[in-house]
């Protein structure tokens, strides 16, 4: 039970009872279904948008990073796919909740007894969930393309939610806090900007402080986890730490859309 | 204002003041009402008037600056989370369900309001038949027409049951037979569990066939509350006399150049409130010689809620008809 579950004291005693609030998780549940049936109606194209824009950085990049077991392959290939991560849960998410934001949709869950962490959260993970096909199509085309195995693909399993995550966290809070819609736009499409120049590009070749601001992006992490799984040998210490920072950067990016939600809901 | 225990809700001395563009803009200025358990009250007036910002605050997205709202017996001011569980509200935006089929909206939205997926399943499906929105189930908000759009979110209300209505302007763009469909709802609702309305409305026909009573807003306060036929009364013996001119009205006749000081006039229509006895002597004179001929077409009838708006005060051409 939580606090909105319980009987609400009265001063008069004559108060009509409150119906009971949406619990958390099937809230979230609820929101999560709506969200990725929506999805399916109106994104799958830009889905393909996403997926098609990281296959031709990686035709690009082919043209001047040696294929084979090289770190620049490795971060081509990884942060070719994450992109299809960034496009959609940080830039499209953004937009979605600017335009719930400022078209006054927000006040149809603001009049529901929903938690907000609810709508965040299954809105987060249905657009994360969302990326999914495309990630794996990226990462399966860019492995044969760069000449890197393929067995370890699997990790895009951990990869996609935690970055997800991070960056869906990052795209609503933007799309929240945005103070005009047209900004909320603008500040995902810079911010899949940023998670394409600093995420395809290998690190070692960024001069210091750029590679300061990719430390800063939350999605590196993952680019990062993903990227050491090309290695003939793993070290699977540093990926589980790197996905471990990812999944840490989510919960305080999520934490921070929910309070976002909160301010612009009220 | 006291509160009788058979009030659903009472509002008192609710003040709401937005800065615009430097200026403050008192939106609500010291409003009272009273809403009884089981009616179907309105608020009338323009665009402009205040109605949506009290509704704002009624359904806790708003803080009210001053004043008490009491909601079944819980204090909204205080707790505005509780109207949630309280009210169902139809506001005016879709966007949050735009891109959902009509099941699908109405389902998760019962969801979001506490009940099982089977339950919300269930309820979705009888309110869908209810008002008759079977064929168009399975299409996306967007794809629908605003009047069948504004239906599907009155669906979304009507899931997982709340004793008190709250609609802001529901009907909008709706043809005859969705109208019925909501008012039908609506009544079946008040007569098999004592629901409450709040309707939310500048269309004057709508206010005088299904409100129970009426609170007309103006300027940010209630200028009057009262039945429709209350209202009406303030009125009483006068009438309205609508004339259409084919072209320019003949103002060569002396008893029409005598009109076009007194009536409001818009476009090739002209309004005049009078007497049945003057009312009967202009009929006599404009249905006669060069003034017939230049007559398009004539209307005399009983004054309706516009008319007693006006004479409260209201603004001329804010209220539809």
């Amino acid at each position: 039970m939580t606090l909105l579950d319980a009987p609400a004291a009265t001063a008069t005693g004559t108060a009509a009872p409150l119906a009971p609030a949406a619990r958390l998780l099937p809230a979230l549940a609820a929101v999560y279904r709506a969200q990725l049936a929506r999805a399916k109606v109106s994104r799958i194209p830009l889905l393909f948008v996403a997926t098609f824009q990281s296959i031709g950085i990686l035709v690009m990049m082919r043209g001047v990073v040696d294929p084979g077991d090289n770190p620049s392959a490795h971060a081509v290939v990884a942060g070719s796919a994450v992109l299809v991560v960034a496009f959609v849960a940080l830039n499209l998410l953004a937009q979605y909740f600017g335009r719930l934001r400022h078209t006054g949709g927000l006040d149809h869950y603001a009049t529901l007894p929903v938690p907000p962490a609810s709508v965040v959260l299954g809105t987060a993970a249905a657009y994360a969930s969302f990326t999914v096909p495309g990630v794996f199509v990226t990462a399966a085309a860019g492995s044969w393309m760069f000449g890197l195995p393929m067995g370890r693909l699997w990790i895009l399993l951990a990869v996609v939610p935690l970055a997800g995550a991070a960056l869906a966290g990052l795209g609503a809070t933007l799309g929240l806090l945005a103070p005009r819609q047209e900004l909320a736009t603008l500040a995902g499409q810079l911010g899949m900007s940023a998670a394409l120049l600093l995420g395809v590009l290998p690190a070692s070749r960024l001069p210091v402080p750029v590679q300061w601001l990719r430390d800063l992006l939350p999605s590196s992490y993952g680019v990062d986890a993903f990227a050491l799984t090309f290695a003939p040998h793993p070290d699977w210490a540093r990926v589980l730490l790197d996905l471990g920072v990812c999944g840490a950067v989510g919960l305080a990016s999520l934490t921070l859309a929910t309070w976002a939600y909160r301010r612009a809901a009220h | 204002m006291s509160k009788a225990p058979q009030d659903c809700c009472t509002i008192s001395g609710l003040v709401k003041t937005y800065r615009a563009g430097g200026t403050e803009v008192r939106a609500n200025d010291g409003i009272d009402l009273a809403v009884r358990r089981g009616e179907i009250f309105g608020l009338l007036g323009p665009n402009g008037a205040g109605k949506s910002t009290l509704v704002r605050q009624l359904t806790g997205l708003l803080r009210p600056d001053a004043g008490t709202i009491d909601l079944l017996g819980h204090d909204i001011v205080r707790h505005p989370e509780r109207a949630a569980r309280l009210l169902g509200y139809l506001g005016q935006e879709s966007t949050a369900l735009d891109e959902l089929t009509v099941a699908l909206a109405a389902e998760t939205t019962g969801r979001l309001r506490g009940l099982t997926r089977a339950a919300a399943r269930a309820e979705t499906a009888d309110v869908i038949t209810e008002l008759g929105l079977e064929p168009l189930a399975h299409r996306p908000l967007a794809k629908l027409s605003g009047g069948q759009r504004r239906l599907a979110c009155f669906a979304a209300t009507l899931v997982g049951e709340r004793p008190l209505l709250v609609l802001d302007e529901p009907t909008t763009g709706m043809d005859p037979v969705a109208r019925r469909a909501v008012w039908s709802a609506v009544d079946r609702r008040r007569a098999e569990r004592g629901t409450t309305v709040l309707l939310v409305t500048h269309n004057v026909i709508e206010a005088e066939t299904v409100l129970d009573r009426v609170a007309v807003v103006d300027g940010g306060k209630v200028i009057a509350c009262d039945t429709p036929g209350g209202l009406k009364a303030l009125v009483d013996g006068h009438v309205r006399l609508d004339l259409v001119w084919r072209h320019d009205a003949p103002t060569g006749v002396p008893a029409v150049a005598a009109l076009a000081e007194r009536a409001e006039r818009t476009g090739r229509r002209w309004t005049l409130r009078t007497t049945p006895d003057e009312a009967r002597e202009l009929v006599a004179a404009v249905t006669t010689g060069p003034a017939f001929a230049a007559l398009d077409d004539f209307t005399l009838a009983t004054p309706t809620l516009e008319d007693a708006y006006l004479r409260l005060g209201g603004r001329h051409g804010g209220l539809a008809r």
